[in-house]
């Protein structure tokens, strides 16, 4: 084994996570090696200070409101997907009245009529191209049955 | 990091039935932990106040990809990490704009200067130095001082909750703490 090798040991040794076995034979290599030792008692060191560092506490009242703001991103999130799918009716609705009054309007010319229609039959041909396309990747992941 | 108890599948799939009760008893046992990991990666309490709750939401806006026998630190750790690495590169290519396209390495150290040394109990120099040292350190580092020091984690906890072997905690712990050295070293804190 080379020091390299050593140096997985010299974590578990510093952190107590060393079987018996293990400690011991690391023990042995510190006998026989100065790099070793030296570099182990940098890490005491750098452990010991890094080991002192502790937060100051929170108040106990910002604890207690803690549960609040996650629910009320919960309760917002709500209220999103609401708004959205609302948004959403009311658009179709108004616009599909707004096509409507445009193609039983007498007074305006067969081109606009035909090249609104041409407009919305575009329309429907990327939303339904995308929509099928990402239906057919979703049916298709290789990964949707990783774990989480 | 607390096991897997029973007690906690039977509240992971009650908040799969849209229990909210069964989400806050979840949020109140490990809010504390997740808000220190925050800080731990962030260095600012607002931020990591705000990043820890918005993973909380995400987890319960997720929670139906998570199976129930499995534990739910490990999955939300994920969740957590990710939110607060997204916003550390937000705010890192923020710095490099405003300081007009500076090396990340010199990005990296401005961000560590921002760590407040005020969220420190019974400061002292070496304590502050460690603190911000932290915060120059890559994501990659940074989170396993902080899982082992600031969370006094084991290596099988620490492998539990970044999916990876109690091998690669320890050689990314190596590592880690050789950076730290280094950045200290750089600062002349007492570790030679």
């Amino acid at each position: 084994m080379t020091c390299q090798d050593y140096k997985d040991l010299m974590m578990g040794y510093l952190d107590n996570e060393l079987d018996d076995d293990q400690k011991q034979i690391f023990e042995q290599h510190l006998l026989n090696c100065s790099d070793c030792k030296k570099e182990l008692q940098e890490f005491r060191q750098l452990k010991e200070i890094t080991d002192e560092v502790h937060f100051v506490e929170l108040e106990d009242r910002i604890w207690d409101r803690y549960w609040s703001g996650v629910y009320n991103r919960i309760e917002r999130g709500v209220g999103w997907i609401l708004s959205s799918v609302a948004a959403i009716i009311l658009l179709i609705y108004v616009g599909f009245k707004a096509i409507e009054d445009i193609i039983k309007d007498p007074t305006l010319g067969i081109l606009l009529k035909v090249a609104l229609l041409m407009l919305i039959t575009g329309i429907a041909t990327l939303f339904v191209s995308v929509l099928r396309e990402k239906l057919y990747f979703r049916k298709k992941d290789r990964y949707k049955d990783v774990r989480r | 990091m607390t096991g897997c108890c029973k007690n906690e599948t039977v509240l992971l799939q009650q908040v799969k039935g849209n229990c909210k009760a069964a989400f806050e008893e979840i949020v109140r046992k490990y809010m504390k932990q997740a808000y220190h990991i925050a800080l731990g990666f962030v260095g600012n309490k607002e931020d990591a106040m705000d990043l820890s709750q918005e993973a909380f939401y995400r987890a319960y806006k997720n929670i139906n990809t998570l199976d129930c026998d499995r534990k739910f630190f490990p999955w939300f750790y994920q969740i957590l990490k990710n939110l607060c690495f997204t916003h550390l590169r937000k705010q890192s290519n923020r710095l490099r704009c405003q300081l007009d396209g500076v090396v990340e390495e010199t990005a990296q150290h401005e961000y560590g200067l921002k760590f407040n040394p005020e969220l420190i109990a019974e400061k002292n120099e070496n304590k502050v130095r460690v603190w911000q040292a932290l915060g120059q350190l890559d994501e990659k580092h940074r989170e396993i001082i902080v899982l082992r020091h600031f969370q006094n984690l084991s290596y099988k906890q620490i492998a539990e909750a970044l999916y990876c072997s109690k091998d690669t905690v320890t050689t990314r712990l190596y590592h880690a703490r050789r950076m730290l050295k280094q950045i200290l070293n750089r600062k002349e804190v007492d570790v030679k």
